[in-house]
């Protein structure tokens, strides 16, 4: 009852969506006027969230924070290349993380760098810019379906995103099969897909 | 890259590229497939959303000073972009040109890898990981038309072709395909018949190779 008034909240949340557009103007202030007083308001909503993922996937104090402060230089940096109009700030914001996280453990590989932003990168080739809706609102629908997820879809989704773990260890971890981990993951993806169809 | 792309990342090994939780080996083959595979990358952006969304919902108590992330000298900056504002344009070029790409970031030049023989018609080179990573990663070469023995698979297993062509119980894996599986899978792979086959396998373990192949040596034996 609790998440189905929540998510009704999140769907419906001109609030949310407002907050996150001047999310952007920050971003194209940052872009166009170097603005460190835009910076520092975008850092006050992200860098915390970044050092508390960097903590969860086990980074001590220090190195989460480090790694927050240098998601969120990469953001000062990087600003002119995000798309205002239709890019998801959050998602961006996580998949810089994501990259630093792993390059701070494979440190002494260079050969292992992914290229940034593989999917971003592309696929704004792919999709011509108007007629694809907008990422912002695939996120808020994102966020509904995974409010709505079963606990124990939920679950494994989170100890893959939040605590790094792969699918063996988390299969391990709750001793279920390689598979049933594997299947859990498929059927959360699932939800994801059709709800963002439905969006086309 | 020529033909077209049919097999893909199953989305469990997407979710888990997305989350960054993939592993060294099997993460630089589900790389390597992206870059080739339009289909993916596509999914890959839905995906990456789930990481926004989590990473929207992580509380954010505690102080941090926004003055110290900024370079003393606010000058190294990425200027605006063309169309669009993706880093897309000029990087593509480094996508589309498929199995070499890879190949020279891991240190390989395709043309002259240093096969080590393993049986008849099959060799292999190994690729060197980070010191302490768990897994598997390696070129395999087998000759045309060459039959591998029916084998199974410890944790999950990535092979993707870079030439020539395999076939198996589910179908024909050429340039650009990749091959998703774990332990519960079987398979018998057939290397094409003219082309042969050269692909890169990682594996979440330590794969017993001479194993498999020594099968091949003793066909009196049984197996």
């Amino acid at each position: 009852m609790v998440r189905a008034l929540q998510v009704r909240r999140l769907l419906s949340a001109p609030l949310e969506i407002q907050s996150r557009a001047s999310m952007s103007d920050l971003l194209s202030r940052i872009a166009r006027e170097r603005s460190e007083a835009a910076f520092g308001e975008l850092f006050q909503r992200y860098a915390l969230k970044v050092k508390a993922y960097m903590l969860r996937q086990g980074a001590d104090s220090a190195t989460a924070e480090e790694l927050a402060q240098e998601t969120l230089l990469v953001v000062w940096r990087k600003a002119a290349l995000y798309s205002a109009e239709k890019g998801s700030l959050s998602t961006w914001i996580f998949t810089i993380a994501r990259n630093l996280r792993i390059d701070r453990l494979r440190k002494e590989s260079a050969w292992q760098e992914l290229p940034d932003n593989i999917a971003e990168t592309l696929v704004s080739d792919d999709q011509a810019p108007d007629e694809a809706v907008s990422d912002r609102q695939r996120e808020v629908r994102v966020r509904a379906v995974l409010a709505e997820l079963s606990a124990e879809q939920r679950q494994v989704v989170e100890m893959a995103y939040v605590e790094g773990l792969s699918h063996s260890e988390i299969s391990e971890r709750l001793g279920l099969p390689l598979g049933t981990v594997k299947s859990r993951m498929r059927l959360a993806y699932q939800k994801v897909r059709t709800a963002l169809e439905e969006l086309k | 890259m020529t033909g077209k792309i049919e097999h893909h990342l199953d989305a469990a090994t997407l979710m888990a590229f997305s989350a960054g939780c993939l592993g060294e080996p099997l993460s630089a083959v589900a790389a390597a497939h992206l870059e080739m595979c339009a289909h993916c990358r596509a999914e890959l952006v839905d995906i990456d959303l789930i990481g926004g969304v989590l990473l929207e919902g992580m509380p954010a108590s505690g102080v941090l000073n926004a003055q110290a992330a900024l370079p003393a000298m606010p000058g190294d900056v990425v200027p605006m972009s063309g169309r669009n504002g993706g880093p897309g344009g000029k990087d593509k070029a480094r996508y589309s040109d498929g199995p070499q790409s890879f190949a020279a970031r891991i240190g390989v030049d395709l043309a002259h890898v240093p096969w080590r023989r393993l049986g008849p018609g099959v060799w292999h080179y190994r690729v060197k990981l980070s010191p302490g990573v768990k897994g598997d990663l390696r070129l395999l070469k087998i000759a045309a038309g060459k039959r591998m023995p029916e084998h199974g698979h410890g944790g999950s297993e990535l092979t993707l072709v870079l030439d020539g062509a395999y076939r198996d119980e589910r179908g024909e894996y050429r340039c650009g395909d990749i091959q998703d599986v774990d332990e519960a899978d079987e398979h018998q792979p057939v290397a094409d018949p003219q082309l042969g086959c050269v692909c890169i396998i990682a594996s979440e373990q330590r794969v017993r190779y001479k194993g498999i192949v020594n099968r091949l040596l003793q066909p009196l034996i049984g197996i």
